[in-house]
């Protein structure tokens, strides 16, 4: 079973993220579950949410302890290394919205994979909200869905003009997400 | 199995799989007001009478007791209708609870369970439901978003039976269910699912050519029998219960039953409970047999009319049984379904050592670790309620 955890601030599409890659795998035939932990639903504050994919059907239903991948979607909380890291698997990975390469020493025991989602969003959406472009990193990096997939999972969720700007932030993500040296 | 109704799998949290099957059930009215974490439900209702998708009158009421109300008094004039509440919700439509069920209307009406305030929580906790567990309400519990499916669909059929009659809760973890998407498989359409759930036909509906009179008083002459014959009906539902989850099955692919246990049979200790933390029950269960524990777990599937029968059976003759509570009963000898049990047993002159397990209110998570936490209370004779995942004194 691969078991994610997602960062991010209330109002940037955390739940989203992880609601569509689960989405996506459940397409693919896989068993997937999309896990939200709201805290208070305020704009700004710090939420996770997590997702879980297996060939098998999934009958565990508490938060994800120990992941295999965190994404962080807000590009501040690169400061909160110690909430970032925790419990992630020794051969963890990380795929974090960032683009100077000035990372915390303790991510550097993982595999890291960053990309530049601000660039991104402004460039697709006009707007600073990372999401769709963190999710396409996350498949960029690691493969564990197909690009397709994913566009299915959002033509079923967004529509016109809004389905086309997220697809394009999506297909950019997946394809500027680079191996941290 | 026979030939089952095809079906699409897809993807969807447990709120917006109650919305589908609510529409597949083709409802002819809905009275809700939103409430977290239900309100994808009445979200999803409204858009799919908006597109047309369904063609049902939608009420958009000013409180919880107006929807209810609504409801209710729909269901009298012979309209298939859905409500649905969460915690604060259901405390506020609790007057109009006693009288849905006592008036035998057949509403259907789903709750996202969340804790009661103070303080204030969206979270899951099982208070809503239990307050609910004295009104005459059928209750089902759902475990994941395939069953929340299900049981609204079921749960139709059974109250609107001519000889139940008998308004019925469909419960499902707040967030943990109502807002995690999980696969499951659903129908087509209403077309479909009529085969199984045919249009309503209602028993002595509200007809302005033809009146009739509901809700007038009954004092020392009557009311005693009214109730007597209302606790009759709920009993007495169970039989039908059992009917219809057998004909879902061969409907739906589906197996539906009571209770749910898994491994019993050789158990020492056996695990019950209610909701969505079945599943991590059952994982840990795995883990104990592995380990050469000889533990089981049963969850209740149907809580209202409570299943004695079959609750007894499945637990067979384990030593101790630990209830697990998502909720607490202040005050009582223990929490609600502990009281359930304790009252199962000793009514049968059985007196298995039964301990009380607290977890989760509010949302708090319920992990492995907890559940082990859980099993090592099961061999302490000198503790009877825990409260697991606590900080600070556990005990009493």
């Amino acid at each position: 079973m691969l078991e994610i955890r997602w960062h991010g601030r209330g109002g940037q599409g955390v739940v989203t993220s992880s609601q569509l890659l689960s989405q996506a795998a459940i397409i693919e035939g896989k068993y997937a579950i999309h896990i939200p932990e709201f805290g208070p639903e305020r704009r700004g504050a710090p939420v996770r949410s997590y997702t879980r994919i297996d060939d098998e059907e999934i009958e565990i239903r508490y938060g994800v302890l120990n992941p295999d991948i965190v994404v962080v979607i807000d590009p501040t909380l690169i400061n909160y290394s110690d909430m970032i890291v925790e419990g992630l698997k020794d051969d963890g990975l990380i795929v974090i919205n960032h683009h100077s390469g000035d990372i915390p020493d303790v991510f550097r025991r993982y595999r890291v994979f960053t990309v530049d989602a601000y660039r991104i969003s402004l460039d697709t959406l006009g707007r600073p909200i990372y999401n769709t472009s963190m999710l396409g990193a996350l498949v960029g990096a690691t493969k564990i869905v197909s690009l397709d997939s994913v566009y299915t999972a959002m033509s079923s969720r967004f529509g016109g003009e809004i389905l086309e700007m997220n697809i394009e932030a999506v297909r950019r993500g997946a394809k500027e997400v680079k191996r941290l040296a | 199995m026979s030939v089952t109704i095809r079906q699409v799998r897809t993807g969807l949290n447990g709120d917006e799989a109650v919305a589908y099957a609510v529409l597949h059930a083709d409802v002819d009215v809905i009275s809700a007001y939103p409430i977290t974490p239900q309100t994808i439900i009445v979200e999803r209702l409204s858009e799919f009478v908006h597109n047309g998708e369904l063609d049902a009158e939608f009420i958009p009421v000013e409180s919880e007791h107006s929807a209810l109300s609504a409801a209710l008094g729909a269901s009298l004039a012979g309209a298939r209708v859905f409500t649905a509440t969460a915690s604060q919700g259901l405390a506020l439509m609790y007057e109009v609870l006693y009288i849905t069920s006592s008036l035998r209307a057949p509403v259907v009406m789903a709750i996202g369970n969340r804790a009661f305030s103070a303080p204030i929580n969206i979270h899951c906790s099982h208070d809503d439901a239990y307050a609910a567990r004295d009104a005459g309400w059928i209750q089902f519990f759902a475990e994941t978003v395939q069953e929340a499916y299900d049981l609204t669909i079921i749960a139709y059929r059974v109250s609107e039976d001519e000889r139940v009659l008998l308004p019925s809760i469909v419960n499902l973890d707040g967030f943990i269910l109502t807002h995690s998407v999980e696969p499951l498989h659903i129908f087509r359409d209403s077309k479909d699912v009529s085969e199984f759930l045919p249009q309503r036909r209602p028993v002595n509906p509200i007809d302005p050519d033809n009146p009739i009179t509901y809700g007038p008083l009954a004092l020392q002459n009557y009311y005693m029998e009214i109730k007597r014959q209302q606790a009759e009906a709920i009993y007495s539902s169970k039989k039908v219960i059992n009917e219809v989850f057998e004909e879902y099955g061969e409907f739906s692919g589906r197996d539906y039953s009571p209770v749910k246990s898994l491994y019993t049979e050789d158990a020492d200790t056996v695990f019950i409970l209610l909701g969505s933390t079945a599943g991590t029950m059952r994982y840990m269960v795995k883990k104990w047999r592995r380990e050469g524990r000889k533990v089981g777990v049963v969850s209740l599937t149907l809580y209202r009319p409570f299943p004695e029968e079959e609750l007894i059976e499945s637990v067979g003759d384990a030593e101790n049984i630990i209830v697990m509570d998502r909720s607490f009963s202040y005050g009582s000898p223990g929490g609600q379904l502990y009281m359930d049990v304790a009252a199962t047993f000793m009514k049968r002159g059985l007196n298995p050592h039964l301990v009380n397990v607290i977890y989760g209110l509010g949302g708090r998570d319920f992990t492995p670790e907890d559940a082990e936490k859980a099993l090592e209370m099961a061999s302490k004779t000198d503790v009877d309620i825990v409260w697991i995942g606590v900080r600070g004194d556990n005990y009493g």
